[in-house]
C-alpha cells in the first residue's frame, strides 16, 4: 500500500513539475518585432552638456549610451558592479538610494562597486541632480546618461526592462542579472552575495 | 487496482494543475496584453463623475489608451502631446482614453480631486479615468506612466495593435525624430501593417 501511495505521489509530483515548467511567465514572441530590432542605430546625439560636471568635490561623467555600455555596463575585471538606474524625480529610487550607498561602503572590501546612473532630465542636471547629490552627500560613483534614444538603449541594458525605474543591473565577469524592482538593504545584500 | 489508483492520482494532479497555472499567470509580472490580444472591457470613473466603459467606444475605429498621471515628470512632459493626439485622431475615429493607474494614497498628487483639477485647467478633450481598484493596469500589463496601448475595433473585439511610447524624445517635443504611436495609428487607419509594434521608454513606476 505504501508503495502504491509512493508511486502515486511520485507521479503527481512529476505531473506538477511538468506543468510548472510550462507556467513560467513566457514572453509571447509572435511576429512582432521590437523597434530596436528594426531601426538602425542612429548616431547618439545628446542635449548639450559638458562631458564632465564638477559638483563640489565630486565629478560626474556625462555619457551617451555607447560610452555607458563600454565603460560601465561591460567592464571585465574582478569587481562585481551594481548599476542602479534612478532619477531624483523617482520617489521609489530616492527611497532605496541609501541602501545602495550602504552596500557600496560595506562591500567595497569584497570588490563590489555601486554606480548610480542618473536618468534625470538633461535640463534638470544643474538645478536638481547636483543639489540633490550634495545634499545627500552621495558617495557612490554617479554617471549622467544623456541619451534620448531610449527605445534603442533600454533593450540593450536588458530585454526584460519595460523602462520603469528603479531598475538595477548586477554583473561581474561570470554572472549578470537585471532587476526591475525596488530593493531593501537585506534584499540587495542577499542578491549581491550570490555573485561571490 | 494499482493502475486505477495511479490513474486517479494522475488525473487529480492534472485537474489541480489545470487551475494553478492560470493563477500563477495572473500574478506574474511580465504578463499583460501582447500585440494581437483581444482586450477585456473595463469600466472606470471619469473626472466628471460618470462611469466610462471601453464598450462606449464600440462604434469607433479604435482607442488610444494612455496610462498617465499628474505627478510623473515624463507624464507631464507628454501631457500636451497627449492632448494633441486626441485633437488629431478623435476626428479620425481613434480618440484618447487616459487612465491614471496610481494609488492616490501613495501619491496624493494623483488623487481623483487633483485629476479633476488638472483635466479642467488643461481642458482635456478626453476622459481621464482613475483605476481606483488598480485592476485595469495589470490587465493591460502597464508598468509605468506614460504607457500607451493602441486598440483597434474588429469583429473579434478590441485588439491590441501597438504598445509602448508616444515618440522617441521625452525631453523635447521639438526634437522628436520618430512618432511611434502616430505612425502606428496612421498605418492602422490605412489598413497597412504597423512596422514598429512595441517600443520602450523610461517612465515612472506605477504606485501601488
Amino acid at each position: 500500500m505504501i508503495k502504491k501511495i509512493r508511486s502515486i505521489t511520485f507521479l503527481m509530483l512529476l505531473t506538477l513539475g511538468a506543468f510548472s515548467c510550462d507556467s513560467k511567465p513566457e514572453h509571447k514572441e509572435k511576429d512582432n518585432k521590437t523597434a530596436s530590432e528594426i531601426t538602425e542605430t542612429k548616431p547618439e546625439e545628446s542635449t548639450d552638456l559638458p562631458k564632465l560636471i564638477n559638483s563640489g568635490d565630486k565629478e560626474i561623467r556625462v555619457m551617451n549610451f555607447s560610452e555607458l555600455q563600454k565603460e560601465v555596463l561591460s567592464v571585465n575585471d574582478d569587481k562585481t558592479y551594481v548599476i542602479n538606474f534612478w532619477a531624483t524625480w523617482c520617489g521609489p529610487c530616492v527611497k532605496e538610494l541609501p541602501h545602495f550607498e550602504e552596500l557600496n561602503a560595506k562591500y567595497a572590501v569584497d570588490n563590489v562597486e555601486v554606480i548610480l546612473v542618473s536618468l534625470d532630465f538633461p535640463n534638470k542636471v544643474e538645478t536638481q541632480l547636483l543639489p540633490f547629490l550634495a545634499k545627500k552627500d552621495i558617495q557612490s560613483k554617479v554617471v549622467f546618461l544623456n541619451d534620448t534614444h531610449m527605445n534603442e538603449w533600454i533593450p540593450k541594458v536588458s530585454k526584460d526592462w519595460s523602462g520603469a525605474i528603479p531598475a538595477t543591473l548586477i554583473y561581474n565577469k561570470d554572472k549578470r542579472a537585471f532587476y526591475e524592482q525596488s530593493f531593501t538593504f537585506l534584499e540587495l545584500e542577499e542578491t549581491v552575495k550570490n555573485y561571490f | 487496482m494499482k493502475t486505477f489508483k495511479i490513474l486517479a492520482g494522475l488525473s487529480l494532479a492534472i485537474l489541480i494543475m489545470a487551475f494553478v497555472p492560470k493563477s500563477i499567470k495572473e500574478i506574474g509580472k511580465s504578463n499583460g496584453y501582447q500585440i494581437g490580444d483581444v482586450v477585456t472591457t473595463f469600466k472606470l470613473k471619469n473626472v466628471d463623475g460618470k462611469m466610462v466603459s471601453l464598450d462606449d467606444y464600440a462604434s469607433k475605429k479604435g482607442v488610444i489608451v494612455v496610462f498617465t498621471c499628474n505627478s510623473c515628470p515624463f507624464a507631464k512632459a507628454y501631457e500636451s502631446r497627449i492632448m494633441d493626439l486626441d485633437k488629431k485622431y478623435a476626428a479620425k475615429g481613434v480618440p484618447v482614453l487616459a487612465i491614471n493607474p496610481n494609488n492616490p494614497k501613495v501619491k496624493p498628487e494623483d488623487s481623483f480631486e487633483n485629476m479633476q483639477e488638472r483635466a479642467k485647467t488643461m481642458n482635456y478633450t478626453f476622459p481621464y479615468l482613475l483605476d481606483e481598484k488598480q485592476t485595469v493596469y495589470p490587465q493591460f500589463g502597464a508598468t509605468k506612466t506614460p504607457h500607451v496601448f493602441l486598440l483597434q475595433n474588429t469583429k473579434e473585439g478590441s485588439v491590441v495593435k501597438y504598445i509602448g511610447a508616444i515618440d522617441d524624445n521625452a525631453f523635447d517635443a521639438t526634437q522628436v525624430e520618430t512618432k511611434f504611436l502616430e505612425n502606428a495609428v496612421d498605418a492602422m487607419l490605412s489598413g497597412k501593417a504597423i512596422t514598429t509594434e512595441t517600443t520602450k521608454a523610461i517612465g515612472c513606476t506605477i504606485k501601488v
